[in-house]
């Protein structure tokens, strides 16, 4: 016999994973919270090895150095600072958009409907894509020395 | 397809009975559909014909009730909303809304989405308690004041934007965009003085900073509400309140205390040409 009760039918984390037909900016979503779980392990991992091993010794932080320099590692690296890149960008969105800026006022529903999110898309990713430029900028002027 | 052309579209349909099943399952339906059949009518076209204990809501027919509210390909959609062209497939799939539980079959539980919109005080707030009990007349509200709330007066309580509220899904507590939303409508409210009663109530937990702008809820509305737009102005009027920088306006005069009321033009007599 069964429960004779209501059947739960809460998605739970799975309804953070699964972004279905949704459009963009569920999957925006669904990659910062992928993005920073990705910088909280490698956070965890890079304290680990520069504090762990390093006291150890110098031998046991050379060879530390030595497994860590491999291909897999090199890409792993490069996963860091685009996810980085990205968490943070889209986190500044957030926060402008979140307070309600940006993102215009609301408008009478007249079919096809439209949300403020989408009809700002296209500003929000140009101002994305400002910043991105002036980060690189920045870094490639400040950081390892301009442009020559 | 012309008009009266019919194909079969199969029906998966989710299944539950609390009677006698622990978990839900799944049966098919074969449906002969024409051009125009929307999903609703593919499942009274099952409830007449193929099986009579297929339970699902239903009122009006027309996308105003806001009952029949259901997963249609993994998508929330209104099923008298939806026809079953746009989706260009020969099987549909067929579940109850997510994140409220499984009454049975079609039918989920609205009850915590009706106590989360009565507990943000859907209603409005006077201090003049007497004017409120017996009112005298009404209040005055210029064109541009009623187009800050009006796209969120339209919501019909259909649970879509819960369904597809990825916080709705793992917070149980939470107050889900439908509430959230219509918190924001009746502080934007030019004629209500119970924004203070209702920031009290959002800027609890489970409430308004829960909400991670995923805005799959305003993509999922039916009737083009956009709640997660009301849910980050809300969070802007409760930050600027909390900075103190929220500016304050007064609260809209009774219809009988305008100062000089302009005399009503003259209607013409006639207004059609008169032979």
């Amino acid at each position: 016999m069964a429960d004779k009760g209501p059947h739960q039918n809460y998605l739970g984390m799975r309804g953070w994973i699964w972004a279905g037909n949704y459009k963009l900016e569920r999957y925006l979503y669904l990659l910062h919270r992928i993005t920073g779980l990705g910088l909280l392990l490698f956070g965890l991992f890079h304290l680990t090895a520069t504090t762990i091993f390093r006291v150890q010794g110098q031998a046991v932080w050379a060879s530390t150095i030595d497994f860590l320099d491999n291909p897999l590692f090199r890409v792993g690296e490069f996963l860091v600072v685009a996810a980085f890149s990205y968490h943070a960008l889209n986190g500044l969105r957030l926060i402008i958009q979140e307070l309600g800026f940006a993102l215009g006022k609301p408008v009478p529903p007249i079919y096809p409907f439209t949300d403020a999110i989408r009809r700002k898309r296209a500003w929000t990713l140009v101002t994305l894509a400002a910043i991105m430029i002036l980060a690189v900028a920045f870094f490639i002027d400040f950081s390892i020395g301009g442009w020559g | 397809m012309s008009s009266d052309a019919v194909k079969k579209i199969t029906f998966r349909v989710q299944r539950f009975d609390p009677e006698k099943d622990r978990k839900p399952h799944f049966q098919e339906f074969i449906v002969p559909v024409k051009r125009g059949t929307t999903v609703l009518e593919g499942l009274l076209y099952i409830k007449e014909n193929l099986d009579s204990s297929l339970a699902f809501r239903t009122s009006c027919r027309m996308g105003v009730c806001g009952s029949c509210g259901m997963l249609i390909n993994e998508y929330p959609h209104l099923a008298c909303h939806t026809q079953l062209e746009e989706f260009h497939a020969d099987r549909l799939t067929l579940k109850p809304l997510p994140n409220m539980p499984i009454i049975k079959d079609l039918v989920p539980r609205l009850e915590t989405l009706f106590e989360h919109h009565k507990s943000v005080k859907p209603y409005i707030i006077r201090g003049d308690n007497a004017e409120m009990e017996k009112p005298t007349a009404g209040y005055i509200q210029k064109p541009h004041e009623l187009d800050e709330f009006l796209q969120f007066t339209y919501c019909i309580k259909c649970g879509l934007c819960i369904a597809a509220c990825p916080t709705s899904a793992s917070d149980l507590a939470f107050l889900g965009p439908q509430a959230l939303g219509q918190a924001y409508r009746y502080c934007a409210d030019s004629r209500d003085e119970g924004q203070d009663q209702r920031y009290q109530i959002v800027e609890k937990d489970h409430a308004v900073w829960n909400c991670h702008f995923a805005a799959a809820c305003s993509e999922a509305c039916p009737k083009g509400v956009d709640p997660a737009l009301a849910i980050q102005l809300l969070r802007k009027g409760v930050a600027a309140k909390a900075l103190r920088v929220k500016k304050t306006t007064a609260p809209a005069l009774l219809a009988t205390s305008l100062p000089q009321a302009k005399p009503k033009i003259d209607v013409p007599e006639f207004t059609v040409k008169q032979k």
